[in-house]
């Protein structure tokens, strides 16, 4: 019996589809050079994929065929080795389109194996993200914004490469970096691509995480029904209206709460989220009017209250508010719940405004991963990538 | 011919990492495909997309039409086999049902179309999973129906199909059945041959006296009304006959010029010399199978399998030996039939009818098992060994299961 080695890479779907085939094919393509046989491929129930929406792409890899069956006997693996995100964010959990709840992006880690996260956070900020395992790992932060190499017009920006030595640094046993500096020369015959994964192999850094370390919350989950339970005719109830909505200090009762998609959560459909400065909101209905998902609340005293069970953090809310930094995008490793905003200011107004400015003040800016929150970013971040893969 | 086949055989092949639709795209290109028609549905529409990369990239010269539907697709490559071009086509689930009707009539012109079927449920709502009920659907139309179960089968397939379907003998449409997921979107390592190496093995296709041409005035498909038509289906059928021969003559050929061997062309046999009983399938599902079979086997548990390849023509004699020779059979159904005998799926229904005349016959149950592209377990496979045990020993068992339900 031989060794099976197998790799997840978590991304966020369209956008770094082909930046996760990129990197899953090579993981195969390293592999081989040394006699190793693999496979790579995406789940297919991610798709066809949406915007933004976390999807996978697995590479597996065996010391023989007969052992790189078994792999393949299970679609898709139960344990692997390396978990890589493509975007930090992800760390949040893995929510598919398909029924599959949120899986915490550490979920398929056998103990002792390697999250490798691109990312600018420090390893605490990204530990606190991950739900908590039982079980020690590691983790190996490639530092990076997320990419959108391969995708387009997008300028190649060395962060495949770069994840594929910090894997022969991290998994010596499944390839060698010169495996995967003539992996890079057979596919894409760029020298400075071999270089590039040189560097990340000699500068990446691990940390071990402790058992039952990070976000100790349980996971988003639910029952699918039995055959003899569901409604026929493939019929689903309607999401119900909703209702008023309550503030729980004044009593007051008014505004309108929308019902919401209790399969679906968009928890981590999100690279960002709107941030509401409720004591200058102009109550204009804007950014409740151009919602793509309904994801505004109406508060019992007409305020706009961005529910995050239905926030896909888009950004319109942003565009279209009259109002300066009244409605601000922040990047989504900024928070830790989902709870209400409005809540919170209604509990502690002086309190609220501190959060807020520290969020829309100091906190890093939305990243790309996910669209651009406006024009011309992207150009902006260009020469800051290109840093980051030189200097690390 | 001896020696130039091996020096043919000499030559290196090139590996490449590629799906199960890349593999059937580079078969299209390395059969010199002359025309090529396209509709988007998934997982089928990969193969569409490669080989749009290859005409893009000029490795392949063809006409490339994207129609617009399924419909026109196939009528359109219809005509062009008709005036002598060889063709390509292809589609999945209801997109192969929307073709319905340039597909009946294919087989009765005698055009031997290639296709790839990317196996998909047939909606609502909106299931792209595997599923072999779209490709089954034809299976009374004279289409040759070919299951495959890797990336490297497919692409041989597609070779093999073109020589099966365009050798004068046979003249009949050929679909290649893909799982989707499994094979047209997991990319393995595949050996590319040479193009010397298919030029030896597949002649080019002539269509003769059939050929729809101003040099050879001919009328195809007149009206005929019933004192036409029984004749008509005879020759078909007559036709589908002499495609066993055919086949077999073309796997045979295959291994002396590639090297790659199938043994029996219609149905693979796994640990199936020693077994007590069997499992029967068809498509991918045959990973876990095996593998299951190799952990039982561990246990003492002597289970073999039966991978059916060619569905049509079904080799129906040579499998009801071989079923012959076990105490009990499970046969797994990746498809349902609604109402059928025994209600059960129609590759058992299939099994069951060419059992009836047999010698010997073990009981047989049927399982319903990796529907709409749920996955095949190794506990799914075990716990249907040991309900064909439970039947090997004489325990009466309902003749067909649910398999992976949630009940």
């Amino acid at each position: 019996m031989g060794r099976l080695f197998a790799v997840e890479i978590v991304y966020r779907g369209i956008f770094q589809k082909t930046l996760a085939k990129n990197i899953s094919r090579a993981i195969v393509l390293a592999a081989h050079q040394e006699g190793k046989p693999g496979i790579s491929f995406g789940r297919y129930g991610d798709s066809p994929e949406r915007n933004g929406v976390p999807a996978k792409n697995f590479a597996i890899v065996a010391t023989d065929d007969q052992t790189l069956e078994e792999g393949m006997a299970k679609y898709e693996p139960k344990e692997v080795d390396i978990s890589i995100a493509v975007d930090d964010t992800l760390c949040k959990g893995v929510e598919s389109w398909a029924w599959y709840g949120l899986q915490p992006i550490n979920r398929l880690l056998k103990p002792g194996g390697t999250l490798i996260v691109t990312s600018r956070e420090e390893p605490e900020a990204l530990i606190e993200m991950c739900h908590r395992k039982e079980y020690p790992y590691q983790l190996a932060i490639v530092k990076g914004i997320p990419s959108f190499s391969g995708l387009w017009v997008y300028k190649e920006d060395h962060s495949d490469v770069r994840i594929l030595g910090a894997i022969a640094k991290v998994l010596p046993e499944l390839f060698s970096l010169e495996s995967v500096q003539k992996a890079i020369r057979a596919e894409w015959k760029d020298e400075l691509k071999a270089t590039s994964a040189a560097r990340s192999y000699e500068r990446i850094t691990t940390v071990t995480v402790p058992p039952n370390q990070g976000n100790p919350e349980e996971p988003f989950k639910f029952e699918l029904p039995k055959w003899s339970e569901m409604r026929e005719g493939v019929t689903i109830p309607a999401i119900p209206r909703g209702h008023a909505m309550e503030n729980t200090a004044t009593q007051q009762v008014g505004g309108w709460q929308p019902e919401r998609n209790p399969t679906f959560k968009k928890f981590s459909t999100r690279t960002m989220r709107p941030v509401v400065d409720f004591d200058t909101c102009i109550k204009c209905t804007l950014c409740w009017l151009q919602c793509p998902d309904s994801c505004f609340d109406v508060t019992p005293d007409g305020l706009y209250d961005a529910n995050m069970q239905a926030c896909c953090g888009c950004g319109v809310c942003e565009a279209v508010c009259p109002v300066q930094k009244c409605v601000t995008m922040v990047n989504e490793t900024q928070f830790r719940d989902n709870d209400s905003q409005w809540e919170m200011w209604n509990k502690d107004k002086e309190g609220y405004k501190k959060w807020l400015l520290e969020k829309i003040e100091h906190g890093p800016g939305p990243q790309r991963s996910h669209g651009f929150r406006y024009r011309g970013q992207y150009e902006e971040q260009v020469p800051e990538m290109l840093e980051i893969a030189r200097e690390g | 011919m001896a020696q130039a086949v091996a020096s043919l055989e000499q030559q290196a092949d090139k590996t490449a990492l590629i799906t199960g639709s890349e593999a059937i795209a580079v078969a299209c290109k390395l059969a010199d495909v002359d025309v090529i028609t396209a509709y988007p549905i998934r997982p089928y529409d990969t193969v569409m997309q490669y080989v749009a990369k290859l005409v893009a990239n000029g490795e392949l010269d063809c006409e490339y039409i994207v129609a617009e539907s399924e419909h026109s697709q196939f009528e359109i490559v219809k005509h062009a086999s008709a005036v002598g071009a060889r063709v390509f086509c292809g589609s999945s689930g209801v997109g192969w049902m929307y073709a319905f009707e340039a597909l009946t009539v294919t087989p009765g012109l005698r055009i031997p179309m290639v296709a790839m079927v990317g196996n998909r449920a047939l909606d609502d709502p909106g299931a792209f999973g595997v599923e072999h009920n779209d490709a089954l659907a034809v299976r009374d139309l004279g289409w040759q129906l070919v299951w495959v179960d890797n990336p490297q089968e497919a692409l041989d397939t597609a070779l093999i199909a073109y020589r099966v379907a365009e050798d004068r003998r046979v003249f009949l449409p050929c679909a290649i059945s893909c799982d989707g997921a499994f094979l047209t979107h997991s990319q393995a390592l595949v050996k590319i041959p040479s193009q010397e190496k298919v030029d030896a093995f597949l002649p080019p296709y002539n269509r003769g006296d059939l050929l729809l041409h101003p040099d050879n005035p001919i009328t195809v498909a007149p009206q005929v009304n019933e004192d036409w038509l029984m004749e008509i289906r005879r020759q078909t059928a007559a036709a589908m006959e002499r495609a066993y021969t055919v086949i077999r003559e073309a796997y045979a050929e295959f291994e002396q010029i590639f090297g790659r061997r199938y043994g029996n062309p219609f149905f693979e046999e796994y640990q199936t010399e020693d077994a007590e009983i069997v499992l029967v399938g068809m498509g991918t599902l045959s990973t876990p199978v095996k593998v299951a079979i190799r952990e039982m086997r561990k246990e003492g548990k002597k289970v073999g399998f039966v991978r059916v390849r060619w569905f049509r023509p079904f080799a129906a004699e040579e499998l009801a030996k071989t079923l012959g020779r076990f105490s009990a059979v499970g046969i797994i159904d990746r498809d349902f039939s609604l109402g059928s005998p025994y209600l059960s799926g129609v590759l058992a229904t299939e099994v069951r009818a060419a059992m009836y005349p047999a010698a010997k016959r073990p009981p047989m149950l049927d399982f319903i098992c990796g529907l709409g592209g749920r996955e095949v377990t190794l506990p799914d496979v075990k716990k249907m060994s040991d309900i064909v045990y439970h039947a090997a020993e004489g325990k009466p068992q309902p003749l067909t299961q649910w398999i992976g339900l949630r009940e």
